[in-house]
């Protein structure tokens, strides 16, 4: 039975206006740099992930095909729990008295949505290698250059330009998996939106006002891989 | 180590304390992506038909919904409903059923453009012969462009199906009473075993999701040797 009651008096002003506004420009600058710094470790984390899934050594290619399959198929708020609550007893001591002399929250936050995303990523970056047609690393191989010297300048120059479109939206769904974080109280744009509420009780409108935050992140973005497509992807040929 | 306490503690991980309390655990975090799979399949199915519709007044809805769903993250969906239930009906909403309605709606964009996709990827000489041999535009997609399509896009519902099942986990935040949730209580509980309490937590959610994404997998090869090809 639903019943419209409708009652409810909106107020955006404690929202939009002074302390709330304040509240969620915080949140806003906190997700960008979380998002910022994690997307930087895990394009780095992601390509060693997928140069380990090509090469010919065994052992290197089932760790990074095991890697990628877990963290995959794992919820990333589990993760984040894991790496905030559990990590431990598994991190070794000076990283650990590193970790928690700085924002222990944020550096959680940071490591598992990094190694989250990196697993995705990785996947991209192989299929991208993948498009390279197999005689580019004969011929480069041919010519001297050392498997890695061929990934280096022949493989991986050409197959970012394919990866680019799908790593940019890897980088909007990092942003918007970002907003997970304040499960463990990083206080990024969700957490500031939640502390609204509790503060004045208007919760809707100030997850009105965060979700249009986002939306207006991902449209942005949407829109700047639509006219990378459009302008840059046609002129690559091979 | 104190593998025991997950060892003690795995039934209530798997049905939380069903027989003598409510259904939790796994079971719950199932029960809620089945339930959110299926009712996403038919919202999913009518907003990705809306968008390849020609007329405007059908298409711009979906694609409003569709993308403005696609740049959300899922969290504020859920939150989003939470709050908006007691606006709408007066009094809060069990989290289940606010976060099943967010799972719905939010996966329902998500399939609604793999329909799409499907759809579009069939040649178009099927719409133009079912169409010639006189059925409607309605008739066409439903005996003959879907039947061929849906099959196709078993693997990529498969795969969101998995999404969701991992999607659930957040449930949590809004204390519905399911996995991730028992493994939080038992942590707060027992306060001497976080580490294996999480590793046992990514283990379940990492052997349902990977058996479904290897079926997935298995199926997208075996499909792919049937698919009507264009010339």
């Amino acid at each position: 039975m639903i019943r419209i009651v409708m009652n409810y008096e909106f107020n955006w002003d404690k929202v939009l206006t002074g302390q709330g506004a304040e509240w969620l420009v915080h949140g806003l600058i906190v997700t960008l740099k979380i998002s910022a710094v994690s997307l930087v470790l895990s394009l780095a984390l992601g390509t060693l992930i997928a140069v380990f899934r090509m090469t010919p050594v065994k052992p290197l290619k089932w760790f990074a095909a095991a890697y990628t399959e877990f963290f995959r198929n794992t919820p990333l708020l589990v993760q984040i729990m894991f790496w905030y609550f559990g990590s431990d007893p598994i991190l070794p001591g000076p990283v650990k008295q590193w970790l928690y002399n700085m924002d222990f929250e944020f550096a959680a936050g940071v490591i598992s949505l990094t190694v989250y995303t990196s697993a995705f990523i990785a996947e991209e970056i192989r299929a991208g290698i993948f498009a390279i047609p197999k005689n580019q690393l004969e011929a480069s191989r041919a010519t001297g250059l050392s498997f890695f010297q061929a990934y280096r300048y022949v493989i991986l120059p050409q197959a970012f330009r394919i990866i680019i479109p799908p790593l940019i939206s890897q980088f909007l769904n990092l942003i918007k998996n970002s907003s997970l974080v304040m499960a463990i109280g990083v206080m990024d744009l969700t957490y500031m939106a939640r502390q609204i509420e509790s503060y004045y009780f208007r919760g809707f409108e100030a997850f009105t006002v965060a979700t249009l935050i986002y939306l207006c992140i991902s449209l942005v973005v949407s829109f700047a891989i639509t006219m990378y497509n459009k302008h840059f992807l046609l002129q690559i040929k091979y | 180590m104190h593998w025991d306490v997950v060892w003690n503690n795995l039934d209530y991980f798997l049905w939380g304390a069903f027989p003598q309390g409510p259904l939790g655990g796994l079971a719950a975090s199932i029960i809620l992506a089945v339930c959110g799979i299926f009712g996403a399949f038919w919202l999913g199915l009518a907003a990705g038909l809306m968008r390849l519709s020609r007329k405007p007044w059908i298409k711009i809805p979906a694609v409003v919904y569709i993308e403005v769903i696609r740049g959300t993250p899922l969290l504020m969906l859920i939150f989003w409903f939470y709050f908006l239930a007691p606006i709408l009906l007066g009094e809060t909403l069990p989290g289940f059923q606010c976060a099943l309605v967010a799972f719905i709606v939010f996966t329902g964009a998500y399939i609604a453009e793999i329909v799409r996709a499907g759809v579009v990827s069939l040649p178009r000489g099927q719409m133009e012969a079912a169409r010639g041999t006189g059925l409607s535009h309605f008739q066409a997609m439903r005996y003959v462009i879907l039947p061929q399509s849906l099959r196709n896009m078993i693997p990529s519902f498969v795969n969101q199906f998995v999404s969701l099942t991992k999607d659930t986990s957040l449930a949590y935040l809004i204390g519905v009473n399911e996995l991730t949730l028992a493994a939080d209580q038992v942590n707060n509980r027992t306060m001497n075993a976080p580490m294996e309490i999480f590793t046992t937590l990514l283990v379940i959610y990492f052997l349902v999701c990977y058996v479904l994404t290897s079926f997935s997998r298995r199926m997208e090869r075996h499909l792919s040797r049937y698919q009507a090809r264009g010339r």
